[in-house]
Parts: C-alpha cells; structure tokens; sequence
C-alpha cells in the first residue's frame, strides 16, 4: 500500500474528476471496511451490501442508477449467478447513497495509459487504485464503468453469500459445508432435502463468512444470456416509478426559473401578478431564481412564469461567435496535455503529402425524456429525497449542506431516471428542490422544471474546435498532429462537487482523440482548455462525442488524399497496433458488403473509435431521394471482451448511434444576449422512427478486458455520417450539425 | 365548480381551473402517473392517452374540452394482466430508460385499432410525433408488427 501515495500525487496530475479530491483523504482510509449501509432489522440478514435475506425472500440491490442501460438486471444476475437464486424469484432494488458502493472502475480510467494497450500490470494498478473510489464514497453511475466495476466484486458477494448460508445448513445438520450444493434458492442435503435461504438467513448472520472462489464461467447458467431486464414490465405498463411520479402524501407541487444567463446573479423580481394565480401556495426566493409552490404542477408552471425578473449579465461572452472566438484563443496557450507524442512531428517525411484540416462542433444539451425534477420533505432536523440521479451520496453531500444538515440524517430515495446521459450525474436538481421543500417545512414538495427551463440549464456538452495537421506517403499515414481546444468538463465538475478549483491535465478533453489505436509513426495529440464560465458537464462518451467526430473524419480525408479506401486505410493501420479494433472494421466491411464504390444517389461512410476500453465500428449508409437525403442503413461491430448480456449490449450499441446521429444532424445549442437560444423539442429534435437507419451488429468477444457498452456506440455515429455524406456529395462537412450544410430528412 | 371525468372506466370529480391540459388533470389529481410530461408542446408524445379510443397529447387537452372517455397506459393492462401490446414491448425488451414508453404504447395501440396490418411506412407515419431519447425504435417497430400478427391469431 506504501506505493498508494506516490501514485495518489502521480493520478493527480492526471486531472481526473474522481481522483483530485481524494489526495486530501490520504491512503489510510481505503484499509477500513465502508460501513455496511444495509442495517438488517430482527430477522433479516445483510450477508454483504448487496445481498439482504429475510423470511420474504431474497432482495440485491443494485446500486448503479437504472436509466436504460440494464444495469439494475445485469449487476442482479452477477450476484445470482454465484447464489444460486433465480432473477424470477427475487427483488432487485436500487441501493441507498452509502460508501460502500463506490464505483472503482471510474478511478482505474483516470490512468494516462491509451486503455487499448494497458498490460495486465497496469489493468491491476488500476483495480489498486479503485480503492480509491472507497475513500472518496464515489457512488456514480458513468464512464460506462459498471460492468468493469461489478463483474468480480458481485460474484464475489454473491458466491461468499452462497458459501455462508451453506455453513448454516452445515452446522444445523452437523455435515460438513463441501457435502452441500444450492439451488433455486435453498440449499440442497445430500439427501436431497431443501432448506431455504430464508430460513437459514438468521443463523448465518452469526458467522464470519468463509473465503471463496469464483466459478469457472464454463458454468455460468445466467451470465452471457440474454435475460429478461427486471425493470420492463413496469415501463410497459406505467407502473414504473421515475422521481417525477413520486407521490407522497400531502404533496405540493412547485416548478422554477433560475436565470437564462446561466450562472447571473438575480437583481430583484416582481412577484405579484403570479400571487393570485389559480393554485399558488407559496412564491419561494431561492436568491438565485424564483420558485412557485402551488396544488398542481402546470399551475405552479403557469405562475412561476407569471413572475417578473430582473437577471444579470452572464459571466461569459453573450453571443455564439464570441464564445468560439473564446475557444480558438485557447489554441495560443501552450497545451494542457499531450498525452501522446510519438516520433517527431515537426519533420514533415520526405515524399510525403501535407494535408489540413480545422472543424468545428457546437454546444449539445443533454435533453432527458423526463425533464429535471426532484421531491424533498424537510422537517427542520431531516430531509427526504427521491430523484433520479447518477450519483446518490454526491447529492446527499450537496443536499445536505443545502439545508445545513449532517449528511446522515439526508435519506436518498433514487428512483428509475427517465434518461441520464450524463444529466443526472449534475446536483443542481436536487439541490433546487431541497430549497423549494425547505420553505414549506413538514410537507412534501416536488420541483418539476419546465422542458424549456430543462433545455436553458444544462451542463452542456462543450462546443469544440480541432486543428488538424497530417501526412500520407506511398498510402499510408505517416503523419498525424491534432489539436483540441474546449472547456473543461472536469475542471468544471471538480470545482462543482469539492468546491475546490479542479486543474491539471485532463484527459477526458483528449480522450478518443490521443488513445487512438491507430499505428502512426509520427502522431501528436494535444488538449487546450478554454476558459469560459459556460456551465459544461459530462455528455454520453464525453470528451469521444466531439473527438470521434475530429478524428475519424480527418482519417477519412488522409485516406482520400492516400488514394485509398477509407475503410482498408484504417484496417492496416490498426491491425498490428489493436488487432479488436481491425476486427471490428473486418466485420462491419463484411455485414455491409463494403466494395469502395456505391453507385448514385447512394453514400457510405465508415468511422471507428475505440473509447471506455471498447473499438466500436460503423458503416453509414445515405440515400439521395429527389434531393433529400435519408440516412438508410447502418451496421455497427463493437469488441466488449464478453458480453455480460447480448441483449443489452446490442441494445447501448444501437441507442448509442442514436444519441450520436441525433446530435449530429440537427444538434446545437446556441447563445445569443446570454442565453440559450433552444427551448425544446422543436429547437432541440432528435431521429425519430421515420429517420432512423435500419440497422444491423455484430459483437464481438477477442478483447482482452471487458469494455464498457454504454457511450462508445456514440463517437463513430458523427463521422460515420459525415464521410458517408462525402462519399454522396463530394461535400466535407467540417462542422455539426449537418443538416445546415445538407438537405436531410430529419 | 367540479368537472366530470371518466379515466379507464371510473368518474372522477375534478375541481380545477378549465384550462389545465388533462395530462396535469391526471397525474397530479387523478393519481394516474402513467401519462408523462415531456415537452408540455404536443412534440414528444410521451403524453399520449385514447379520447373514446383516439390517440391524442393529453398536454393539449384542457380539462374542459376533454370529449369523451380517457384510457391511460394503466388502464390498456397492469402487470399480471397485460394487454397484446404490451406483451409484445415485454417480448422485444423495448423499454431502456421507459419514461416515453406509455407514449409510444398508447400510440401504437391507437395504430393497430385501426390498422390491423400496419407497413413500415404506416408505423412511420404513426409513430413519427413520439419522441426516444434512448433510441428504441428499431425494436418499438418489431414489437407492432408482433402485436399485429398475435390480434390476428386471437
């Protein structure tokens, strides 16, 4: 544990959210247990923070936030498969806020190592360093981490559960514990005879559980299935409870303005014609916005909106073009990180071809199905609250100094979130809503933000600036020097959480752009961060969503410039640096009958991006219909190492490409006097059935380590699009989103 | 002065302003939090309810121009008693995060009432004004055209 400092100091300076507060906590806290945060009643038995048995069955929790991605099913199955239980027969429930449920694998991420190339000493240094997230109670659902974070610790709870509720029966039958086997639920005698777990849960919380092993997965009957998710049939059926249908009783319903020039001080506010309004209760002064407690949640919308303020300037540019001029004045400054620097870029090769290129992406918002919203009771000495959110005991923390309470007497009900992306990881909403509640004390208050305030407030996906420079010679690149300029997302989020200015170089602004494995001699790749108050935050695949697009459109201009087809380009520069990652591109070449040549009116486009430990591949294919162009069809490859449930991970895969093609055609969030210009779906649209590609995937299972499936289906969508669109029109889009430079049917 | 209405076969007395949108109606008086608010501007979907059987954005409605009868998604089946549909969104494991799914349930209902056998374009057609941030499409599209074969079948 001796090395824990030196590599504490060294993450450091790695920038990573999740590890800069934790160097004033020290080593010594990762060596004591977390508390177990299930406190069993009479009866009842925690046999681990994950596994609860009492005389009505047996309850998992899964502590990961459920907001699509089956996380709460397949963590479930992670424990069953070693206990023995059936996901039919138990219930699966979200964990409360508790230190115990820290997220290791967000740390091991924050290593400067490109990921694809980790050897299986550093893949350990960054489980060791996973202790870390004990120490910093880092309870967040993200970084598509939470298979790599369950995958052994479940099994292994699940497996010591088994083998102390065995040791039980053992002693109640006086046999020894290797002479019994479980199943369904019960262990089994050797004489056949059953004895549930429920009867057996008492005793065997007396006993210090045994050391165990973990099955060989030759013998995992659940895990690499495709299982029915736990949460569907409440979500056909209405059933299933978001924050925003929490109803406890006596509940008041409220709904807020915070200033559109995000992060300006409120002057003052006219309350008045909002006083008399049908329904109002109570106007609440939250000193930076105004809130209206009314009988009904349009009521409260209709009033809130009634009120006139008086907001101040905001704290950055007030105009779109300011703000990138802002961003490009970053590019002056030397680098916040090179995190790769290969070879000698400065010496263009003799022979070689110079070619260059700059793009350009705008601001995205996050927009969530279910709009922002949080329910809090206050009773002066605690408080109550149910949301949705990525990251329970960082809004305990927050909700707790809100109302100047110790953080354990703050209860977290985290409910389904209806979308995540990123959003709920954000504290504001809950926040927000212990205010409201702590201005009507002893009654249950829920905030529900209007769409349009939910579009102005984001933490958004930060606009982004890439100058790219590389050479090709004799078909092969030879050369490659980018350079990234944006804000912060983890400076930003740092200082948000720890109160702390958060620095360093961050590697969540390059990623996707330096940790491509691409083999290129000469290959440079740099980070400048922006300094602009701009509220940004962390947006499915982060820092890949804008780099993707950069990097994989800028390798499609080498290929064209090599005169070589794009997709051969990028196979024989991966295959000796990343074989998956060839495979990847081998497989969707395959699934989509890639020749080099379409005929008319129709484009293809390829991109891969390798991001969260997964190469994900993608053919795009476009249709020109009477000068509209549709996006057709798509095919996706994607090399997760083992797929936990196909499932799911074709299902991340998908919706990934989604999310990415959504942005990518018509995303764009803009400001004009300070404030963002989109207010809701008609502003801010997403594909639809009618504009969604057919699509066809594959996956794949020769990585060495498990990778993560819930953001990298995003970064390659962007470009994939785009170089297809080239390959129809002959036209390079440079920027985003596209459908200002071509016709598409979105 | 209460307004009368009728939600999946039970009165309900409301006393609320005539202009609330019915989605308000029924989430926050009637108790039937099924029916979700997405955009308040009839372009999402996620507010989708019947009025005697046609699909409509239940944010547009006030209370006083709600014409007929109001089925919800819990009023189409519950969880032990299922209707075809949503059998069918359980078949195809629709659902990621599920908050536009009563939506898209209540919409693809109103579908198959009139079109036994709906074409792809058709479900285009249908579908377009419900919105999914999580992109469910692919399998929302397969489980209508499983839906549609098993109300034939029956």
């Amino acid at each position: 544990m001796a090395s824990i400092g030196k590599i504490l100091r060294r993450t450091f300076l790695i920038g990573s959210a999740a590890i800069v507060g934790g160097v004033a906590f020290g080593a010594y806290y990762v060596t004591r247990p977390a508390a177990n945060p299930l406190k069993p009643r009479e009866g009842e038995t925690a046999l681990s923070p994950f596994v609860l048995i009492d005389q009505d069955g047996v309850t998992l929790f899964a502590p990961r936030a459920e907001m699509g991605q089956g996380v709460m099913t397949t963590w479930a199955a992670l424990i069953a498969e070693e206990l023995d239980v059936e996901l039919d027969d138990i219930r699966v429930l979200h964990g409360p806020a508790a230190a115990a449920y820290y997220n290791s694998a967000m740390i091991g991420e924050g290593l400067p190592n490109k990921g694809y190339d980790i050897t299986d000493f550093q893949h350990n240094l960054g489980e060791a360093l996973g202790v870390l997230g004990k120490t910093l109670s880092l309870q967040v659902t993200g970084g598509s981490t939470s298979m790599k974070d369950g995958f052994e610790r479940m099994r292994m709870a699940g497996a010591t559960a088994r083998e102390t509720l065995k040791q039980a029966a053992a002693d109640q039958l006086g046999v020894d514990r290797a002479q019994l086997k479980t199943e369904g639920g019960a262990v089994v005698a050797p004489d056949g005879s059953r004895i549930p777990y429920t009867e057996l849960a008492e005793a065997a919380g007396q006993i210090d559980p045994p050391e165990v092993e973990l099955r060989d997965p030759a013998q995992w009957r659940l895990l690499g299935q495709s299982l029915p998710r736990v949460d569907i049939p409440g979500k056909s059926t209405g059933t299933a409870e978001f924050g925003i249908d929490v109803r406890p009783e006596g509940l008041k319903f409220a709904s807020v303005r915070m200033n559109p020039k995000l992060g300006g001080a409120m002057n003052g506010f006219d309350a008045s014609a909002a006083e008399g309004m049908p329904g109002v209760e109570k106007i609440v002064d939250l000193g930076t916005g105004v809130a209206v407690i009314a009988s009904n949640t349009w009521l409260a919308i209709q009033a809130v909106e009634a009120i006139d303020v008086d907001w101040g300037a905001a704290p950055y540019p007030p105009e779109t073009d300011a703000l990138f001029d802002q961003i490009a004045k970053a590019f002056d400054d030397d680098p916040n990180s090179t995190m790769r620097d290969d070879g000698d870029v400065e010496v263009l090769p003799e022979g070689a071809t110079e070619i260059r290129a700059d793009y350009t992406v705008p601001y995205l918002a996050h927009a969530t199905m279910e709009p922002m919203n949080a329910t809090a009771l206050y009773t002066g000495d605690k408080l109550e609250l149910w949301c949705g959110n990525q990251a329970p005991t960082l809004i305990q923390i927050r909700a707790a100094n809100t109302a100047n309470l110790d953080k354990d007497v703050v209860e977290i009900h985290t409910t389904y979130l209806g979308g995540g992306f990123g959003r709920r990881g954000e504290l504001d909403f809950g926040e927000i809503a212990t205010k409201v509640a702590m201005a009507m004390p002893d009654t249950p208050v829920q905030t529900t933000w209007s769409r349009e305030e939910d579009m102005r407030h984001d933490f958004f996906r930060p606009g982004a600036l890439a100058r790219m420079r590389g050479a090709v010679k004799d078909g092969k690149a030879v050369l490659i020097d980018g350079k990234v300029a944006a804000q912060s997302c983890t400076h930003q989020a740092v200082e948000r959480v720890t109160g702390f200015s958060g620095g360093g170089p961050d590697k969540v602004l390059v990623e996707g752009f330096f940790n491509q494995p691409y083999a290129v001699p000469n290959y440079r790749m740099s980070g400048h961060v922006a300094d602009l108050a701009v509220p940004v935050g962390f947006w499915r695949s982060v820092g890949n969503s804008h780099n993707g697009f950069f990097h994989e459109t800028f390798l499609d201009e080498m290929a064209h410039a090599a005169g070589r087809d794009p997709l051969d380009f990028r196979i024989e520069l991966t295959r000796t640096e990343f074989a998956p990652a060839a495979g990847c591109l081998e497989a969707v070449k395959e699934m989509s009958g890639w020749t080099s040549k379409t005929p008319d009116g129709v484009g293809r486009g390829v991109a891969m991006t390798y991001s969260f430990g997964t190469p994900v591949a993608q053919v795009i294919e476009v249709v020109d219909e009477d000068g509209t162009i549709r996006i057709n069809k798509a095919w996706i490859a994607c090399d997760v190492g083992l797929a936990l449930d196909p499932s799911t991970v074709e299902a991340q895969m998908i919706g990934g490409m989604i999310y990415g093609l959504s942005a990518a055609t018509t995303g764009e969030i803009t400001f004009s006097d300070g404030e963002v210009e989109q207010y809701n779906f008609p502003d801010y649209d997403a594909l639809r059935m009618h504009s969604t590609p057919i699509t066809e995937m594959r996956v794949l299972e020769t990585n060495k380590h498990l990778g993560g499936v819930g953001e990298p289906g995003t970064p390659p969508s962007m470009p994939a699009l785009g170089n297809a669109l080239f390959d129809l029109t002959g036209k390079r889009a440079r920027s985003l989103p596209l459908n200002k430079q071509f016709n598409l049917m979105v | 002065m209460a307004t009368a209405l009728k939600v999946n076969g039970k009165t309900h007395q409301v006393d609320l302003p005539d202009d609330v949108p019915l989605l308000w109606v029924l989430r926050d008086e009637v108790g039937l939090t099924g029916t979700k608010f997405g955009c308040g501007v009839a372009a999402c979907g996620a507010c989708t309810v019947h009025i005697d059987g046609e699909a409509v954005r239940s944010c547009q409605v006030a209370l006083s121009d709600v014409w007929g009868d109001v089925t919800t998604i819990e009023g189409l089946g519950t969880p032990n008693a299922m209707a075809t549909i949503q059998k069918a969104w359980v078949d195809h494991q629709v659902a990621q995060c599920g908050y536009c799914q009563s939506g898209q349930i209540m919409q693809a209902a109103a579908l198959l009432a009139e079109n036994s056998a709906p074409t792809d374009a058709d479900i285009d057609d249908a579908m377009q004004g419900n919105l999914c941030r999580c992109g469910t499409y692919p399998r929302i599209r397969a489980a209508i055209h499983d839906a549609a074969s098993k109300l034939k079948e029956a």
